[in-house]
Order: structure tokens, then C-alpha cells, then sequence
């Protein structure tokens, strides 16, 4: 069985306490801090102990499977962490005389190239620092673009009901009203629907393909053309392209702008929420909007350029999170073109591996089409009619057993869904491992998997408490108490 | 495949479902846009791809080979062993955004540090788990701004840089916020006060000040500035650099609304720009209204302590259109190696710090300056930046390079007004040694 650490491990502010020295006297008085900032003075035997003990009180990739829907949390290989932080890249500064900066540069270019062949792409921006800022870019092309070409009035963004949640919001950013349109019985687009959806007002259909129930869009030809004979562009969120390296590729879709997650296909690290890199690949007529300084190549030697006056301009500070492409850039010299492939195909392989196992044991439903890519969706509905066990029941029973749990309640067309995306990473005996907990927690006691979790650092957390009296610092908590 | 273990056994697992050849998965992708491979060589080994990144780490020159007096607000720290130690738990920077608490404690903790810490060094009331980078974190500012107020105006001084006014410009376009520059002045460097007063109105939903701002000086008219901002009743947004905060005054004191800035070099890698850690702050009253993730605290089933994610109705992924910002992924480890470093200093060591970057900055200025034909272009109060004028700076940051120094950031493609002008930059990492080399190849002049 497993039993996470359990520690009652104090705040800092609980275990030193506030200097009241007087501070330093160095600034003019009305620029001088009059009390020392209240950080308690520990020795390093403290900190170091105060965080080793938070951080067994943590799951990660490396302590156990972690299928989370459209988050493609795969291992994050050593050596690309160690590269990484070597001083020649780590200790470089943006602002560099670019005679001293080859190498980031040569591995930014290279990187920009890797992306357009494996996403069908024509030019690369690596700047946005995440997906959902990928798409905030994106969707800033894509209203410079229609501005360009005098097309004013298209203000509509078009979204599946299936779309992830950063799709909306980072089109409400960027000054659009959203349309959000239902999903077939085979829980695809609707052509009819978006057929009669799309307008002159459509400025953009937004789509993941595979989408998130990991069924690939089969009518991505069709819906290229309904969107661009409409005028409209169409957007690849690019959340889950794992499943499809070295098959297909968005650019070949039809696809205008594409963004990456390099913190999920290109395996750099989750760091519990960032840094990430979203870079966005562009077709050609996109091409000239894309954001400064693109990075060019000139008689063997590398430069920045910022001469593109129809630029969006800059969307992040610098050229994006550095640290970020050079682990993805190491990450896809590993596996080059055989590799990326195996690793869809086997992304590919352990979903339906796991689907299949999962759906014949009867204990969960799996609604819409049969083949699925490297996620699928099943739902607790069954158990809860049952039982009155809820999908995040299960999750929290799961954790009881050491095993991370999947997305729930996502996406939201599926009731109680387990959203399961177990990646090329694991092992057949991982998967069989997760199946057969999967398939135990529902013959399980309802108090029981109710009641879970209980073998982990705290028993089931009461967020909504959370809510109802804020408590988001030492200062409220000391006021609280 | 290190990396996949089910290659070797892929076709028996087919074989376990029904299924006989590896391409059937994929028979969902219609024929035209099917591909066999892509146009990359195949992978290398471990060894060999450390072999070519090694080539290509002596393309650049590292701050260890060449040390540089860079500003433009970002400019090395030193990294103390412990904090490097503390991030490389891979239970921490392997683990995904904690939405299960039970499963998360630890990172949620010192992320409720993390926040808790920011809000100390600020005086503000309450913190966010971080933004992007103190770029976005102005952008993210403005909007919030706009929602508190629903006024459709945002002011920024042209004292900050070029950077910030440019992503801004993108921030605010979308939802129709006009921005609006006010002038600085070409004496002290500070902001005018009269072009602020003459351009705040009713229609004003923030300003934005930057503290110590783009050219190193420190804005020490804030009070006024407040009382200004005030009077119209708009929000008054501070950018910070952390590491002035050990002995500048926190901007809760001097009437901030919101805070802001570039965190990374709290315990981070200076890394070619990026990853970056964007700091945000505010008053309990704009609670609603903030932008990104927030830790609090609550109880388990048993009453016992324990952290979560929260008020996260404000969110993209619950409220997806009409949430407060797309943000998502945001930068949690750097936002941990920010706690895991102020931590390691304490407020003894952080005052420290802050005095050292200081007092560097005012003895090389003062070197510099003390040179002919080099003169200081700002008589305001700086803190570890500051702009010098000198004839012919391009020619003298390229003999610089020549010896391998790097000069300060020359600044006239980006203010036309500011011909000739260097900003430099100098912190605690900078030793005597490049100091005084500097100093000699400037002596010599160009």
C-alpha cells in the first residue's frame, strides 16, 4: 500500500522569528524602508529540511504514473535538465552583443526549423511563454491579419464545446465574442452546425485535433475548407500533438496558426504549474505580423531582426522562456524523426491499450466513437447512478493507492468524465497497474471510496472553506487567528 | 527507445486488443494527409547530443568568461547551492499545476510562502502564485485595472522600457484601453509630475510607475504621485525590482494599489532573458479581480491544516470567456525558487543584498564619472542601474569586446533622445577585478 510522508511542517514564519533591528540607514529618507522586511533569518540546516519535507509531501512525474487529460505529463528526461544549466547557456544575458550569443541563437533558429517540419508550418515565433499566451498571440495575428486585409467587422471567434477553457478566455482578451457550438453524437464537430455558424463576422475557428475526447476531427478537410471559404482562419491548439507527430500535421490540415505546449509534448518539465513555452507556427500569409525580433540566418551568422513593420510587436519580455526551448531543443535532437514518431505511436498504443481494458471490465462508460488517440474519456455516471460515487471520488481514491488521477469533469459533455492520457512514458505494468485500481475502486465500499483520500499528507481537503474566509497569506492568517 | 518502454513489446499489446498493425490507430487521419516521417535526422545519443551542445555553448560567452554590465532589467545574482539543491526535488518541478491538494501539499505550501513573502516585501495585502514576467505583469495590471473601474484609460511614464510599452500595447488593444505616455524629466530622470497631472482624468483607470524605474533612478516623489493618482480615483500600479525592496521602502506604504515586477532574479539563472517570474500583488480589496492562480488556506476532513488552489471561479478553466485572465500555465518553480531563496537569505540577508547592490552601483557610477568625456545623464537617486553619455559608445562597448567586457546596454534605437547613452548595470556578482578592467579600458577611451 501506498503512504505518501505525512509532516506537520510549520510555515517559515513559524519557525524563526521577525528581526526588530532597526534597518539599515543607506537611502534618502523618503525613499528608506523604516522596518526590516518581515522574512524570519533561518541557518540553511532549517531550509534545507523545511523543503525537503514539503517536497515528499509532493507527487510528481518521477514518483508515479500522472494521466492527466491534455496535460501529456511524460518524463522529463535528466540530461535536458542538466544542459540546461550549464553556465554557456545559463549565464548568458538577452541584451548581449550578438557576436557573443551565436549558440542561443543558433539553437533558437534551429528550433523555429524543427517546429515547422514537424507541425507543416512555414515560420515559428518562440516568444509566448505558454499555451494559453500562444493562443492570446495567435488570436492578435489573426485581428491583425483581417485589419490588414480591410476586413473590419470579423469579431466572432468560433469554439467547439469540447475546446480547452484557455480557448475563451484568451479570445475574450483579445476583444472577441465567443461562439461556442455542440459536438455530434460522435462527439466531433458539428458541420451542419458550423456551417451555419460561420459568417463574415467569423473571424477564426479555434480547434484541437485530436480534440479533447481524443477522437481526431476525420472531416478536417471539409471543415478547412467551410472556414476558409467563409474568410476565416483556422487555429490548431496544439495541447495534444502528441498523438500525432510523424502521422499527420496541422499545417497539412489546412491549419493557419498553430501553437505548442513544449512543457508537455517536448517534455520539459511541469515545475507544479511553469515555466512552459508556447511557441505558435504560422502559414505563410500570417507570416509578416508575427512577433519582433524573429531570428534570422545571414552568411552562416545568426541575428536578431527586428525590421518587420507590420509586427504585432512583442507579447513577452525578450525572446520567451529560453531555458525552456533549449531543454525541448535537446529533447527532440533525442529522439529525432524515429523517435517522435515512436512516441505518438505509443502514446497512441497505451491509451487504447488502457481504453479497451478499461471499457471491457464494464465498470465505466465510455461515450462516443470507439478509436481513440492518446486520451480517451470515461465516465463515472454508471457508478454514481449506482453507488453515488463521483468521478472525483475516484480520483481521490486513487491517490489512497500512489497513483495520480486523471482531468475530471472535463470535458464537459461528458458527465462525471475521468479524462485518461497515460503517455508513451509508462510501462505495460504501470498501465495494468492503473486499470486494475481503476477497475477495484469501483467494486469497492462507497464509504470507503468516499472517504479517501487517507494515505496521503492531509485526508480529503476542504476547498470550498477555502473560499468562503480567504486565507492567502502569513499576514491573514496571523489577523485569522 | 530509453524513453518508451512499450516499444519493444508494442506488438503483443496490439496483439492484446485486437489490433494487428500499428498504423490501424491512426486509420481516423484521412489518406491525403497521411505522412511516413518527418524531414529530421534521426536521434542521437545521450552522448553525442551532449558532445554538440557543448560546441555550441562556446558560441556564446557566458557572464563567467565575459562579465557584462548590462542593464535593462535583468542582470545576474549569485545562486546559493541550497536554493539549486531545494528545485532540483524532482517531487517539486516534475509535478503538473496542483488541482489535487491531497497529492500537492508540499508545493502548495510554498506557494502560500511564496505569496505570503511577496506580500511582506510589498506591503501589500495579498500576492498571486506568479504571472508570466514583469512585462505581462503590466499588461495584466492594466486590464485589472479596467475591471475595477470600468474606465478605459491607462497611463504609463516613458521612463520604462521599450519592452513593456510594446507588450502593453497588445495587453490593452483587444479590449479598447487607450494608453496614454507622460513624459520624464530629461534632468533627474524621474517622472514629470506636471505632464501626470495633465494627463489623469476621469476616464483614467490606472497609472503605472516604475520604482526603481527603467533607467535605474528611484521615483522619490511617490507620495505625491499618489495623492494625485488618488484625487482621481484611479489605481496606482508600482513596478519593483525585488532586490531593491531589502532597504527601499515597500510601495503598500506609499499608497500602491498593485503591484508588479521582474522576480527572476530571486535565486534565478539570468538564462538569456527567460524563464522569467512575473510578481503581482494588490490590496484585499481587489481580490475578485486579480488575475492567475492563489493558494490559501483551509482545513482537511480532520481539521488539520492543509493548502489548495482557490477562488478559482475567477479562472479560465471554470469560467473559461468571463474569467479574469487565459493564464494557465504560469511559472510555479521559479516562483519556488523565489521563496527557496528569500528564505536562504532572511531579512538580514536580503537588506544586505540590497545595500551591496546599492552602494556597487553609486561607486561605479561615481568611477565612471570621474572620467573624462563619461558623465551621469540623470541626477535622480539610482539603485544598481544607472545611464552614462559618452561620445562614441558604440565604439567603445566594441573595444570592451575586444577584451572580453561587455559595456552597459547602449540605449538610442530604443530613445532616440538618449544618443550616445549607456545604461549599466552591476550587482554583487560583479568583483573587483572586471570593475577595475572596466574602468582602465574606459580610461583609455574609444
Amino acid at each position: 500500500m501506498y503512504r505518501s510522508a505525512i509532516y506537520d511542517e510549520p510555515l517559515l514564519i513559524e519557525l524563526g522569528d521577525k528581526c526588530k533591528d532597526k534597518p539599515i540607514d543607506v537611502l534618502p529618507l523618503s525613499l528608506q524602508r523604516k522596518e526590516k522586511v518581515n522574512i524570519p533569518d533561518l541557518d540553511e540546516t532549517q531550509i534545507i529540511r523545511h523543503f525537503l519535507r514539503l517536497s515528499q509531501m509532493n507527487y510528481g512525474i518521477e514518483s508515479g504514473m500522472y494521466p492527466l487529460g491534455s496535460c501529456t505529463m511524460k518524463y522529463n528526461p535528466k540530461i535536458c535538465e542538466e544542459i540546461s544549466r550549464w553556465d554557456s547557456f545559463a549565464m548568458t544575458h538577452p541584451c548581449q552583443d550578438e557576436s557573443t550569443i551565436q549558440g542561443n541563437l543558433q539553437i533558437l533558429y534551429e528550433l523555429e526549423q524543427m517546429f515547422c517540419e514537424i507541425t507543416g508550418m512555414h515560420s515559428f515565433t518562440l516568444q509566448p511563454a505558454a499555451g494559453a499566451q500562444g493562443e492570446f498571440t495567435g488570436l492578435l495575428l489573426t485581428k491583425t491579419y483581417h485589419d490588414f486585409n480591410k476586413d473590419f467587422d470579423r469579431n466572432e471567434i468560433i469554439l467547439p464545446d469540447t475546446s480547452h477553457g484557455t480557448n475563451p478566455a484568451s479570445a475574450t482578451m483579445a476583444g472577441y465574442k465567443i461562439t461556442e457550438i455542440p459536438s455530434t453524437k460522435e462527439g466531433t464537430v458539428d458541420l451542419e452546425i458550423l456551417e451555419k455558424t460561420l459568417s463574415d463576422k467569423t473571424a477564426c475557428f479555434m480547434l484541437t485535433n485530436p480534440n479533447t475526447l481524443g477522437i481526431f476531427e476525420s472531416d478536417i478537410l471539409k471543415i478547412s475548407k467551410m472556414v476558409h471559404d467563409a474568410g476565416a482562419l483556422l487555429y490548431y491548439d496544439g495541447a495534444n500533438i502528441n498523438a500525432i507527430m510523424g502521422k499527420a500535421r496541422p499545417g497539412d490540415m489546412g491549419f493557419d496558426i498553430v501553437h505548442l505546449n513544449l512543457h508537455k509534448t517536448f517534455s520539459t518539465p511541469h515545475g507544479g504549474g511553469g515555466p512552459g513555452a508556447g511557441p505558435i507556427g504560422v502559414k505563410k500569409k500570417l507570416e509578416r505580423f508575427l512577433p519582433i525580433p524573429r531570428i534570422v540566418k545571414k552568411n552562416n551568422k545568426y541575428h536578431f531582426n527586428y525590421e518587420y513593420h507590420e509586427s504585432i510587436g512583442k507579447i513577452k519580455a525578450f525572446y520567451g522562456n529560453f531555458s525552456v526551448m533549449l531543454k525541448a531543443y535537446i529533447y527532440i535532437l533525442l529522439m529525432g524523426n524515429n523517435g517522435l514518431k515512436e512516441t505518438s505511436e505509443i502514446a497512441v498504443l497505451n491509451s487504447n491499450y488502457m481504453k479497451k481494458k478499461i471499457v471491457d471490465s464494464k465498470k465505466y462508460e465510455m461515450p462516443y466513437r470507439d478509436l481513440r488517440k492518446h486520451e480517451f474519456v470515461i465516465s463515472c455516471e454508471g457508478l454514481r447512478q449506482k453507488k453515488g460515487i463521483r468521478a472525483l471520488d475516484v480520483a481521490k481514491r486513487l491517490l489512497d493507492y500512489g497513483l495520480h488521477p486523471p482531468t475530471i469533469y472535463f470535458p464537459l459533455i461528458v458527465k462525471e468524465a475521468l479524462m485518461i492520457e497515460p503517455t508513451e512514458s509508462e510501462s505495460k505494468r504501470s498501465l495494468d497497474k492503473y486499470i486494475e485500481t481503476l477497475i477495484k475502486i469501483a467494486d469497492e465500499n462507497k464509504d470507503v471510496v468516499k472517504n479517501a483520500p487517507n494515505n496521503t499528507s492531509v485526508k480529503r481537503v476542504d476547498e470550498a472553506g477555502a473560499i468562503k474566509n480567504p486565507i492567502l497569506t502569513w499576514k491573514s492568517l496571523q489577523r485569522y487567528k | 527507445m530509453k524513453f518508451i518502454p512499450n516499444s519493444a513489446i508494442k506488438n503483443s499489446m496490439l496483439k492484446e486488443i485486437g489490433i494487428t498493425d500499428i498504423n490501424d490507430l491512426f486509420s481516423d487521419i484521412p489518406k491525403q494527409i497521411r505522412i511516413k516521417n518527418l524531414n529530421l535526422q534521426n536521434g542521437l545519443s545521450q552522448q553525442e547530443v551532449e558532445e554538440w551542445l557543448r560546441k555550441l555553448g562556446k558560441k556564446n560567452k557566458s557572464f563567467c568568461e565575459m562579465p557584462n554590465f548590462l542593464g535593462g532589467g535583468i542582470k545576474p545574482h549569485y545562486i546559493p547551492a541550497a536554493v539549486k539543491s531545494i528545485i532540483s526535488r524532482s517531487e517539486f518541478y516534475t509535478a503538473y499545476t496542483p488541482y489535487q491538494p491531497e497529492a500537492s501539499q508540499g508545493f502548495l505550501q510554498a506557494m502560500f510562502e511564496y505569496q505570503s513573502m511577496i506580500a511582506e516585501i510589498t506591503d501589500m495585502d495579498i500576492a498571486n502564485a506568479s504571472v508570466y514576467d514583469g512585462v505581462t505583469a503590466l499588461g495584466e495590471s492594466a486590464l485589472m485595472c479596467t475591471r475595477i473601474n470600468k474606465r478605459k484609460t491607462f497611463v504609463i511614464p516613458k521612463n520604462i522600457s521599450w519592452d513593456k510599452r510594446c507588450v502593453l500595447k497588445n495587453y490593452t488593444k483587444g479590449v479598447g484601453i487607450k494608453v496614454k505616455e507622460i513624459a520624464y524629466d530629461r534632468k533627474t530622470g524621474k517622472i514629470d509630475l506636471d505632464d501626470l497631472k495633465k494627463n489623469i482624468d476621469d476616464d483614467t483607470a490606472g497609472v503605472y510607475v516604475e520604482n526603481p524605474n527603467f533607467f535605474g533612478v528611484f521615483e522619490d516623489d511617490v507620495e505625491a504621485i499618489s495623492t494625485i493618482i488618488k484625487e482621481k480615483q484611479s489605481v496606482f500600479v508600482v513596478g519593483i525590482d525585488p532586490i531593491s525592496l531589502g532597504i527601499a521602502k515597500g510601495p503598500g506604504e506609499y499608497g500602491a494599489d498593485i503591484v508588479i515586477g521582474e522576480g527572476r532574479g530571486l535565486g534565478g539563472p539570468v538564462d538569456f532573458g527567460g524563464s522569467t517570474l512575473g510578481i503581482f500583488a494588490c490590496r484585499n480589496k481587489f481580490l475578485r479581480q486579480i488575475p492567475g492562480r492563489i493558494i490559501g488556506v483551509t482545513k482537511d476532513k480532520e481539521g488539520k491544516r492543509a493548502f489548495c488552489m482557490t477562488l478559482q471561479t475567477r479562472e479560465q478553466h471554470i469560467r473559461r470567456g468571463r474569467a479574469t485572465s487565459n493564464i494557465c500555465t504560469n511559472e510555479g518553480l521559479c516562483a519556488l525558487t523565489a521563496v527557496a531563496y528569500l528564505s536562504w537569505l532572511g531579512s538580514k540577508g536580503l537588506e544586505q543584498l540590497s545595500k551591496t547592490n546599492f552602494e556597487k552601483g553609486q561607486q561605479l557610477a561615481k568611477k565612471i564619472t570621474s572620467i573624462d568625456g563619461f558623465e551621469k545623464v540623470f541626477s535622480g537617486v539610482h539603485f544598481n542601474e544607472f545611464v552614462i553619455k559618452y561620445p562614441n559608445a558604440h565604439k567603445l562597448n566594441k573595444k570592451l569586446l575586444s577584451v572580453n567586457i561587455h559595456g552597459g546596454l547602449i540605449l538610442d534605437s530604443l530613445y532616440p533622445e538618449l544618443k550616445n547613452c549607456m545604461l549599466f548595470g552591476i550587482t554583487e556578482m560583479h568583483n573587483n577585478e572586471s570593475i577595475e578592467k572596466l574602468v582602465s579600458v574606459l580610461k583609455e577611451g574609444k
